[in-house]
């Protein structure tokens, strides 16, 4: 036990901290810029930033993934703030938090393997665009003054340009400290932070959301808990497959569900909006040497001492210092490979990743892209799948008999294909139909054999069925070849 | 499948005497010998990239820069554990053992001595590691870790191999104490050696019959018992008691308390072995 503890918590101390202070300074923005686009104040989402990290440390699967407020969420809640304002939002932060803990319970974290590759890709590119998109408001309309494009510029050329002098600084930092002291100097009238909303002056106390507890309440929230739930536990997955494969290690998927549920609760229980695994600061966790729930921990702890400290600056922040920096993790998370592999891929890969982006740039929700994004990989595979069927048959030397042989998978997109290989206006006695090599795997494969076999009769013709039984036995839902090779063989065919 | 001896060889000073004590076992049990070397992946600290900033892909340049470090040292410990497996391997058959295995497998120490638990037949295994051979007087990383997670005898060695000429059992009358009596009495790897059965309390009649039956035991079959009850705490009297008698090998049982009870009050166990002057046989 200590020794795991050891393991966990103080096997890279060094490392933890310093990419822990990194990250904690990444956060402040990213925190406040996510806050505004959910239409809060940007203390709902620090304080969340700082719950939430400090619970995942504990109650989390993954080392070294940073979660928090993110893009994600706060792209869901908008509406509910407009509508409702920010008590049913801390009520559906918890609700939320309690149905990401039941699907942990009932290990629904599995799931994740419908998820194919391409879906995910979609999903990060998706959120990349949507976080750039986020931006676009300060840089038009009647903010989009020409000092804010200039500031905006200046501040990504120094985030970029930065670690190539010096990479013991965090060049976010710098580009905060460097553009708030040009908007001082020269007294700009661009928009600050303290524009945005309330910042946070004090440590967060414990409320209990000020919504009446009764089934109109409910109705109001849960369908958009359900959606920050999924949303919030899809990037958290997807965040900690990213870390896993980072670091080379594994995590248990259903316990991060249960751990991301218990931090949301906390989060709400202190003002804090819901959140989830970041993908852009778990990544620059690990960059900077961060290993352990150590960085996670310090992460938060840092983070709400530099709030509480220095909130009275925070406010003077131009808003293009955040813009710059949330373009900056617009680009990081998006996956630039996927665009280089577009033409190498499958084309149906390519169409769902597509897709996915698609769908979630139109609808603004991550859950709708994911959920068209695994309609259309399930329908592509099933495609190809029923692809792999043969019918042969051969003609018996007085003719009087045909044997069909039939060789692979029958189901709903294949059962077509499957009964147009047989002729029946050819005038035989007898038909003897082989299925020792097929496989039947559900009632519309059933019910085109009837089919073949009632045409021929009809016209007269005398059926014989070999090895139905084998064929069918997949039809059975518990079906399983797990683990024994006699039995993929036979699944196989061989 | 015939079941080993298996010695755990890593860098440190103690792999050589494991490997002679797992010479001796295997040649006393007259078993096959193997030796395991874990390659326990560490974490390598890179030069950490504290700007803060990502840019596009920086995904994958990270995975692949993470990739190649792991990929140098990986590469690194296995050469050098395919050279210690190598040099015990020798060192076991010029001593006379025909049979020695080498394993060489990736994972933690712990969980790699449970998978391998069903073949094991004794494990030797150093007190302290090369992560903390010079912490004098404390456990090695895993020690605690192993003796709890592989239910099979144990055999701790000392820095420098000594043939045991006389061998200690710490007995203090509860079940696993009689269970690994009886273990010791049923195994050739003590046999012909003479063996000083040893309880730590008050000298009482209730502690005397105990004592008499457990030597009737190991009279019974063919060794040279002698018993004694000394005063005192377990870890202090056993150790003086192995110190004055010059006892080469101490055997005893492991744990019999929960976890949540030592946490509170500490383990004899655990006390035992960081303080026992020489090489003991845990038994489970």
């Amino acid at each position: 036990m200590l020794n795991s503890l050891k393991q966990n918590w103080l096997s890279n101390v060094k490392g933890d901290v310093l990419s822990a202070l990194v990250v904690a300074l990444a956060l402040i923005p990213e925190a406040i810029a996510f806050s505004i686009i959910a239409g809060v104040d940007p203390k709902v989402g620090l304080y969340a930033s700082f719950a939430i990290c400090l619970i995942i440390a504990f109650v989390g699967a993954r080392p070294a993934m940073i979660s928090a407020a993110t893009g994600a969420m706060a792209l869901l809640m908008i509406t509910l703030v407009k509508a409702h304002g920010l008590e049913y939002l801390l009520a559906a932060t918890l609700l939320c938090g309690v149905i990401q803990i039941i699907f942990g319970l009932f290990k629904l974290g599995d799931l994740m393997r419908f998820v194919s590759r391409s879906v995910v890709t979609g999903f990060v590119n998706a959120l990349a665009i949507l976080i750039f998109m986020a931006q676009l408001p300060e840089l038009t309309g009647s903010y989009g003054t020409l000092t804010v494009y200039g500031m905006t510029a200046l501040g990504l050329a120094i985030i970029y340009l930065f670690p190539y002098l010096t990479k013991a600084v965090p060049s976010p930092l710098v580009c905060i400290i460097v553009l708030t002291a040009l908007a001082l100097y020269f007294g700009m009238d661009i928009r600050t932070v303290a524009d945005m909303g309330e910042l946070p002056d004090s440590l967060p106390i414990f409320l209990w959301p000020d919504v009446p507890l009764n089934f109109a309440t409910l109705q109001i929230i849960f369908p958009y808990s359900l959606a920050l739930a999924v949303v919030g536990l899809l990037e958290s997955l997807m965040t900690a497959t990213i870390v896993d494969d980072l670091t080379d290690t594994s995590s248990d998927k259903n316990r991060e569900c249960v751990g991301q549920g218990v931090a949301n609760i906390g989060s709400g229980l202190i003002g804090g909006m819901a959140g989830c695994a970041m993908i852009g600061q778990s990544i620059i966790n690990v960059k900077s040497g961060g290993r352990t729930r150590l960085s996670t921990l310090l992460a938060g702890v840092f983070l709400l001492m530099l709030i509480v400290f220095v909130s009275d600056y925070v406010g003077l922040i131009p808003m293009a210092a955040l813009v710059a920096i949330m373009i900056m993790v617009s680009i990081g998370t998006f996956s630039w490979s996927s665009v280089k592999d577009l033409r190498k891929n499958p084309k149906s890969s390519s169409v769902v990743m597509i897709m996915t982006v698609l769908v979630v740039v139109a609808t603004h929700n991550l859950a709708y892209g994911v959920l068209v994004g695994v309609l259309l990989s399930a329908l592509f595979f099933a495609n190809k799948v029923g692809q792999i069927l043969f019918i042969g048959s051969t003609l018996s030397a007085n003719g009087h008999q045909r044997d069909y042989t039939v060789v692979g998978q029958v189901f709903f997109t294949s059962a077509e294909q499957f009964i147009d290989a047989f002729d029946f206006k050819e005038a035989v006695e007898k038909v003897r139909i082989d299925l020792n090599r097929a496989h039947f795997w559900d009632i519309t494969a059933i019910s085109s054999l009837d089919k073949v076999v009632l045409k021929f009769r009809r016209e007269g013709t005398e059926v014989e069925l070999v090895g139905l039984n084998e064929a069918s036995a997949t039809l059975v839902d518990k079906f399983a070849v797990h683990n024994r090779p006699d039995a993929v063989e036979k699944l196989m065919g061989h | 499948m015939t079941k080993k001896v298996m010695a755990c060889i890593d860098a440190s000073p103690y792999a050589e005497a494991v490997c002679d004590y797992a010479v001796w076992a295997a040649n006393r049990l007259t078993v096959p010998m193997a030796v395991i070397h874990v390659l326990d992946k560490a974490q390598h600290t890179h030069t950490p990239d504290l700007s803060g900033s990502i840019g596009l892909g920086s995904q994958e340049v990270l995975l692949q820069q993470l990739a190649e470090l792991d990929e140098k040292h990986g590469k690194l410990a296995l050469e050098r554990g395919r050279l210690m497996l190598d040099a015990a391997k020798s060192r076991a058959e010029q001593a006379g053992v025909a049979a020695v295995d080498e394993r060489l497998r990736h994972g933690t120490l712990v969980q790699t001595l449970v998978e391998l638990e069903e073949e094991t037949r004794l494990l030797v295994l150093g007190k302290r590691g090369f992560s903390s051979a010079d912490a004098h007087g404390h456990l090695g990383l895993h020690v605690e870790q192993v003796i709890r997670s592989v239910h099979k005898p144990i055999l701790l060695t000392q820095q420098s191999y000594k043939e045991p000429q006389r061998i200690m059992l710490a007995y203090d009358g509860s079940a696993t104490a009689l269970k690994g009596l009886e273990m010791l009495a049923a195994s050739p790897l003590g046999k012909g050696l003479p063996v000083h059965l040893v309880m730590a309390g008050a000298n009482i009649e209730a502690a005397q019959q105990q004592m008499e039956t457990a030597a009737h035991i190991l009279r019974n079959a063919g060794f040279d018992t002698r018993i004694a009850i000394v005063g005192g705490e377990p870890e202090e009297v056993l150790n003086q008691y192995q110190q004055e008698h010059h006892i080469d090998l101490m055997v005893m049982g492991a744990y019999g308390h929960s976890r949540i009870r030592q946490f509170i009050v500490g383990s004899t166990t655990t006390a035992m072995i960081s303080k026992a002057k020489c090489s003991l046989l845990i038994l489970r």
